[in-house]
């Protein structure tokens, strides 16, 4: 989806404020946020692209005006919503009144460590001989899918050259297919990509710029 | 929602919404048992006090000190780092990339906020910035001016926007004069941002 989350190249937003001594959390809320979150991902219901397509699909006004923990919250929201795993009278009144839907696992102190040092690989066999080679010339598609893309809008159409092959990896647009368990899990070749930046922003851009992206296969085609 | 006023002495009337909407949240949950709070307790502690930059600045330490575990990081990042203890959650698959004199690096993720959590920790503020997101990528050079960082003109600077599940870590330069230090003091030198390519070491 082209939404405003494809920040690249965007103009604007001002300068970086950096906040010296920067504290891990601003308040409490954030950070138990973002364990919540982080803690209701065990539950099996979503996946990790679901998550990221559902914080891309707030309201671009809304994406745009909410802190980046208050985004997780929103869109957390919305994936337990769509699932029956919660009311909206419930979310506002924080008590139960709808039983629970049976979730696949749920972190407790014991399991949460292990947990957390496994994390998710995304890697997984791929049977098919990679398509492109470290050194070749690709250009990104012109495409605009309507759904969850990890192709940013500023390389696309235009021309790189591929320096690492990283193997086959869990294709995020297919992986967001199923909203519900079982996910739908494509794997394609995914490939580091890097690009001139005078190739993306014209000739009178910073020319000691490059530029790079992780592209899976199918988001490019052979150049020349 | 109305009868609970917060009495802040900081203007934040969003962030009291915010704390009412996930106190409520994460009471719902709990009472739905799809969570356990000591797990969350569990998960802010982990990134309060276990897992934050000192990790990487050790990876980084060990690589300025011994070439076999630069060279390794550099070909195995993933292997390295894991052979320190740092896996999981948001470092599954890293690459390590070495700034010179001829290339400075430079992470983003311009579509969200991917981070080398193991490594870094949880991102800060102005990394998941949209003016650090927008522009990063086009103008790395005027972004590197807001951290103070100047480079030479004839130094390329290559970004790396994080757009699947790789995940970046840059190795700064050694800084000059620092042939005597043992690993644990070459450690403390290194800064978060050196690391994410923000600031030089």
């Amino acid at each position: 989806m082209n939404g405003v989350h494809d920040m690249g190249g965007q103009q604007g937003f001002g300068p970086v404020h950096i906040e010296k001594n920067e504290p891990l959390f601003h308040a409490e809320w954030e950070s138990r946020a973002m364990a919540v979150t982080v803690a209701m991902g065990a539950s099996g219901q979503w996946n990790i692209d679901l998550s990221r397509s559902a914080r891309e699909s707030l309201p671009p006004a809304v994406y745009l005006s909410s802190s980046y923990y208050e985004i997780w919250i929103r869109a957390l929201e919305q994936l337990m919503l769509a699932r029956g795993m919660v009311t909206p009278a419930e979310l506002v009144s924080g008590q139960m009144t709808h039983a629970p839907i049976k979730v696949n696992r749920v972190l407790t102190r014991e399991t949460v460590d292990a947990a957390l040092k496994a994390g998710s690989p995304t890697e997984r066999a791929i049977d098919q001989p990679a398509l492109f080679k470290v050194g070749q010339q690709v250009r990104a598609r012109n495409m605009h899918p309507q759904g969850h893309t990890r192709l940013p809008r500023y390389v696309r159409g235009h021309v790189g050259t591929i320096v690492h092959v990283h193997g086959g990896h869990v294709f995020p647009d297919g992986h967001t297919l199923h909203a519900t368990p079982p996910f739908n899990v494509p794997v394609e070749w995914l490939y580091t990509v890097v690009f001139n930046g005078s190739t993306l922003w014209g000739e009178h851009s910073d020319p000691t710029v490059e530029v790079t992206v992780d592209a899976w296969e199918s988001y490019l085609e052979a150049a020349a | 929602m109305a009868s609970h006023t917060h009495d802040h002495d900081h203007d934040h009337s969003t962030l009291s919404e915010m704390d009412i909407r996930v106190r409520a949240l994460e009471s719902l949950l709990t009472q739905k048992g799809y969570i356990d709070p000591a797990a969350i307790d569990r998960i802010i502690e982990t990134y309060e006090t276990e897992v934050g930059p000192h990790n990487g600045a050790q990876v980084v330490a060990k690589a300025w000190s011994e070439p076999d575990f630069k060279a390794w990081l550099l070909k195995d990042a993933t292997a390295a780092i894991a052979s320190l203890g740092f896996t999981g959650r948001q470092g599954e698959h890293m690459v390590a990339v070495e700034n010179t004199p001829e290339q400075h690096n430079m992470v983003v993720c311009t579509l969200c906020s991917c981070y080398p959590w193991p490594i870094l920790g949880l991102p800060p503020v102005w990394y998941k910035s949209a003016a650090y997101r927008s522009r990063a990528v086009l103008e790395p050079r005027k972004v590197l001016a807001d951290f103070g960082v100047t480079l030479p003109e004839s130094t390329r600077i290559r970004v790396w926007d994080s757009t699947a599940e790789v995940r970046y870590l840059v190795l700064p330069r050694r800084p000059a004069g620092t042939e005597s230090l043992s690993q644990a003091e070459l450690a403390q030198r290194v800064t978060r941002d050196a690391m994410i390519g923000t600031a030089l070491a």
